[in-house]
């Protein structure tokens, strides 16, 4: 292929003119700025939220205290601490609440789609999963505030109904069509030779899932969960609406909790400008970033690791 | 699944068989309990959000403190921020994607461009909202303006254009392009008369996909360019606006005793835009899908 490519490149001036030539060569340029384009902002973010913090991450940021206090006090008049402990294990034990929910139903969903069903069943599942990803987290929160926000307060008979509970079955059900693409793609690529040596075995449909299936597609599914988890951790808006605003370490999923995202988006806008406060919400970007970062890039690895596999 | 046959009668085939069916049904109803929400969550929209949802709603402006009133403002701010941030995308995103698939090999430069836009799709929307105000509103002096919003909107959503673009141009295949290179035309004069009008279709479902994404997001445009509240229309990109998102939240969390049915109708127009736009786009593929020669 590179090859063929090579000689389409040499047949470049045959009968043209020079106009047409460069132009030709401007818009391949142009091409491949686009191309490299996600770099560039991949590499923006990181900047531009750090830069905005910087002043606060040199000058008084205490990292032992930002990571590991609980205290979270940034309007104090007298005595303002910076602690995000709290925030994150809020995030983390909403999106804990919500993998518990999303993984066993997302990958039973994409084990059901890609083995159980076909042809018009099929594409009927794939679809509505795909509708379910495209509801809005606003709309998401929303449904937590008003529907699940008194069933729980019914069903549990808890004094509030915003909480852990509440925002991880919205992010579980936010997470799981994510789990479902990515799972159902990674099953998919064992290759049907895989398949016919277990049933020629005499295996069942299902022993050939649990037995053969999914240690074969063991590293894209991996991959699938961490997608899920990556997602969970950086919703904002439907968390922010559903876990009742609470810096607090959570002990039990009826408590409710703050997490790092909706620190940022409930403080934002009633900081000041450049104040300590304001940027230590922009360290909180970063903290954010690179949490994401470290769980998008262990998926993509994962990712490359099956498809290495199959080929 | 397999046949019957006549000779599959012994005890350890049959109970095999038997349990395969449990975890066939139990699995069917994993996946049909992921579905329930969908169908609920519309279901529950509609009642108690229909009566609200007149034309007069989607045609007036909110009033008396937002407790009464319709939502045009935030449906025309909404229509702003999803065609400029498509305008900006859009192009950037179709040229990545065919620089991806057209011209870049398979060499380290290439794996830390898909590392980037793996990353870029992850990055959590309140962090796209933070860039936006550290990189527009401040850095580039734009201001909270519909500019900001959009371009904050824009980088978010360029992963979506260019993962679509190139899944429809890795459909065209690679027997074309090479009968075109033979025939002696370069590489981009082959993109353009033969890789593009093959696959523009499939491009502009992934455009569709975009303006879905746009117009449901929130985080991003809340300190960008989307305000609680504006008593006029934007004249210009550089004005503010509302939005459907930012609308349904600030109904919901900020304005006291708001009457049920408005966020109820809200969250319905705005679900009804995200769900029409993507049922267009899923239409559409399968009848490319259903029409391809190839």
């Amino acid at each position: 292929m590179e090859k063929d490519r090579e000689h389409a490149d040499g047949a470049h001036g045959l009968g043209r003119s020079r106009a047409a030539l460069a132009a030709e060569r401007l818009i391949e340029v142009v091409i491949r700025i686009c191309g490299f384009s996600a770099i560039f902002f991949v590499f923006s973010i990181f900047l531009f939220v750090l830069l905005s913090g910087s002043d606060f991450i040199v000058h008084r940021l205490n990292v032992r205290e930002f990571l590991f206090s609980t205290e979270w006090v940034p309007t104090s008049l007298s005595n303002k601490r910076y602690g995000t402990l709290a925030l994150t294990v809020g995030t983390f034990s909403v999106t804990g609440l919500a993998m518990l929910i999303a993984v066993p139903f997302g990958l039973g969903a994409a084990i059901f789609v890609s083995e159980f069903t076909g042809g018009k069943t099929k594409e009927a599942l794939k679809i509505t999963i795909e509708l379910l990803a495209a509801i809005p987290s606003v709309v998401w929160g929303f449904i937590g505030l008003v529907i699940m926000n008194p069933l729980i307060i019914e069903l549990f008979d808890a004094p509030i109904g915003l909480n852990v509970l509440n925002g991880g079955i919205l992010l579980g059900l936010m997470s799981v069509p994510i789990i479902v693409s990515i799972g159902e793609d990674a099953i998919k690529a064992v290759p049907d030779s895989y398949r016919e040596a277990s049933l020629a075995m005499g295996a069942n449909r299902w022993q050939t899932v649990v037995h053969v299936l999914l240690p074969a597609a063991r590293s894209g599914l991996l991959a699938a969960v961490l997608l899920g988890v990556g997602r969970a951790i950086g919703e904002t808006i439907a968390v922010l609406m559903a876990t009742g605003h609470a810096v607090q370490i959570p002990h039990s999923p009826l408590d409710s909790v703050r997490t790092l995202t909706a620190t940022i988006a409930s403080e934002l806008g009633e900081t000041s400008r450049g104040s300590d406060h304001y940027q230590a919400l922009f360290t909180i970007g970063i903290l954010l970033f690179a949490l994401t970062f470290i769980v998008n890039l262990s998926a993509d690895l994962m990712v490359r690791g099956f498809r290495g596999e199959q080929r | 699944m397999t046949p019957a046959l006549p000779f599959c009668t012994t005890a350890v085939t049959r109970s095999s068989r038997r349990r395969e069916g449990v975890v066939r049904g139990l699995l069917g109803i994993v996946t049909a309990l992921l579905i329930i929400p969908l169908i609920s969550i519309l279901a529950l929209l509609v009642k108690h959000g229909a009566s609200a949802l007149t034309l007069d709603f989607l045609l007036t402006s909110p009033a008396a403190g937002m407790t009464a009133g319709g939502i045009f403002p935030a449906i025309v701010g909404t229509l702003w921020l999803v065609g400029v941030s498509l305008a900006v995308a859009a192009p950037i995103g179709v040229l990545a994607a065919i620089y991806l698939n057209e011209y870049a090999g398979d060499n380290w430069g290439t794996r830390i461009v898909n590392l980037a836009i793996v990353n870029l799709a992850g990055v959590p929307s309140i962090v796209h909202a933070l860039f936006g105000v550290g990189a527009f509103v401040l850095f580039l002096r734009l201001g909270t303006s519909i500019l900001s919003a959009s371009l904050t909107l824009a980088i978010m959503t360029l992963p979506v254009i260019i993962a679509s673009t190139k899944e429809a141009l890795a459909a065209v295949p690679m027997s074309f392009r090479q009968a075109c290179w033979a025939l002696g035309a370069s590489r981009w004069q082959t993109i353009r008369h033969v890789v593009l009008p093959n696959s523009v279709q499939g491009i502009l479902t992934g455009v569709i996909l975009q303006v879905s994404r746009a117009a449901g997001e929130t985080a991003p445009v809340m300190f960008t360019g989307a305000a609680f509240y504006l008593p006029f229309l934007p004249q210009s990109v550089n004005d503010q606006c509302m939005a459907l998102s930012m609308h349904l939240f600030t109904l919901s969390t900020q304005v006291p005793g708001v009457p049920e049915p408005l966020p109820y109708a809200t969250a319905l127009v705005l679900l009804g835009l995200v769900m029409s736009v993507n049922v267009t786009s899923i239409v559409v593929r399968s009848y490319l899908r259903s029409r391809r020669k190839w």
